[in-house]
């Protein structure tokens, strides 16, 4: 996305719509003071944060994704742009958390399952939810059952999702599955699964819900999902 | 008159090139039967990779042998290596989830994960080629700050010893202080790399 030229381009001079291209390819480049400079620009103009949210953030991140998936991009560049992104929804955060008229889509309780410590996957998926419009409660990394089953019963979510990067410690995302079967929590929570060595024929075996293929796509399937449910 | 082993492939990651040719050698004439051909270490960071490349070799030498022993453990294909060893006839892998739970032994790696969860395993190998496959194929070189994203909640390095060298010693030591990490070293050999490959060269059964 980035050039080659050397010409310093001043954010605050760009129109809106030149504004958010910007953005968007600034947080392709991961960086960080430049997206959040761009969101500050945008918010004194008297963009609505959700807007500066969708529009310029989400957006640059839904085009990361692509990226990602077509092998354009890898980890450690989609981790930059994750932070350049975290750079501009801490600007946002403060201002969406006040709004009356916030246009939440609901709780999505996420976590890494029992004997797993891998949280990066997870920690993108999370912000991606947040830009979608979810309340993200996160529990963190190596979660048993009892976990999310306390996080279902406080926080009463519409998704819950779990992750995993280890062979070893997918198989346990199945162990919460059955679980929340024999509960009868299954019928009314979808449950969504996601992780570097997932695939959808794992998640059909476990009986999950839905497989989240990347954070943009688990994003996209979420936003799905509670439309189906509403 | 003495049976001829069956002529055995060995497919096997690259990082393990090294201490199967030893093996091999060691087996005298029983490891003569076998072949090794390796496929790239770095598809220790690229998983998916790894079963198109022993696609690929199988289908071009496969044909060539009576048996073939994939040298990986399950290394992050999320149980997809063996729905591939499922599905071909004659196949083999090493046991474990990954080269470290091979060389320390299953049982000793389950200990060593249940004692710490935050284990971050080096074996010889990749002592030698920290730089290359975790500072550089991780993209620390590139982005420092990205070295406390991925290892914030590791608590330690454990190096898995297959030599007993104290220059990769030290160089593990140094790893670890990269990395702000805890070090703790472990000798194991190669485990039961060696029993696999022993069981395996011995055996007259062509269908493993």
């Amino acid at each position: 996305m980035s050039d080659d030229q050397d010409e310093e381009i001043i954010l605050k001079d760009l129109d809106d719509d030149e504004l958010v291209e910007q953005m968007q390819d600034d947080l392709y480049d991961g960086m960080t003071a430049e997206v959040s400079e761009g969101t500050q620009i945008l918010l004194d103009r008297g963009w609505d944060a959700n807007a500066v949210l969708t529009d310029a953030l989400v957006e640059g991140m839904r085009i990361v994704g692509i990226d990602f998936r077509d092998g354009i991009l890898f980890v450690p560049e989609v981790l930059q742009c994750a932070n350049a992104m975290k750079g501009g929804m801490s600007l946002l955060r403060p201002i969406l958390a006040e709004s009356e008229n916030s246009s939440s889509l609901g709780t999505y309780v996420i976590g890494t399952v029992k004997g797993d410590i891998h949280d990066i996957g997870k920690n993108l998926v999370g912000m991606m939810l947040e830009g979608a419009g979810f309340e993200v409660i996160d529990l963190g990394i190596n979660n048993p059952v009892e976990n999310y089953l306390e996080a279902i019963d406080k926080h009463k979510p519409a998704i819950l999702g779990m992750s995993a990067l280890l062979t070893t410690t997918m198989p346990y995302m199945g162990v919460v599955i059955e679980e929340f079967d024999k509960r009868g929590i299954l019928k009314e929570l979808p449950v969504m699964v996601g992780g570097a060595p997932l695939n959808q024929e794992f998640a059909d075996a476990i009986n999950a819900h839905t497989y989240g293929r990347d954070a943009a796509m688990t994003a996209e399937l979420a936003k799905v999902i509670v439309g189906k449910n509403r | 008159m003495v049976k001829a082993l069956p002529r055995t492939l060995i497919i096997a990651c690259g990082a393990l090139a090294k201490e199967i040719l030893h093996l091999k050698k060691m087996l005298g004439s029983a490891g003569g039967s076998i072949d090794l051909q390796c496929l790239p270490a770095n598809y220790h960071n690229r998983p998916d990779k790894i079963i198109p490349g022993l696609e690929k070799i199988i289908a071009s030498k496969g044909s060539s042998y009576e048996r073939i022993l994939i040298g990986y453990g399950d290394c992050g294909t999320g149980g997809q290596l063996d729905t591939f060893i499922k599905n071909n006839k004659n196949l083999l892998r090493l046991p474990g989830a990954h080269c470290y739970a091979f060389y320390a032994g299953l049982n000793e790696f389950d200990a060593l994960m249940e004692e710490e969860l935050g284990s971050f395993f080096l074996t010889d190998y990749l002592v030698q080629f920290f730089d290359t496959l975790i500072i550089k194929g991780f993209g620390i070189d590139r982005y420092p700050d990205l070295k406390d994203m991925y290892f914030a909640n590791y608590k330690r390095v454990v190096y898995l010893a297959q030599s007993e060298n104290e220059d990769l010693q030290a160089r593990a030591q140094a790893a670890a202080d990269t990395l702000g990490l805890d070090y703790e070293y472990r000798f194991t050999g190669y485990g039961e790399l060696a029993f696999t490959i022993e069981t395996f060269s011995i055996s007259e059964n062509a269908n493993v």
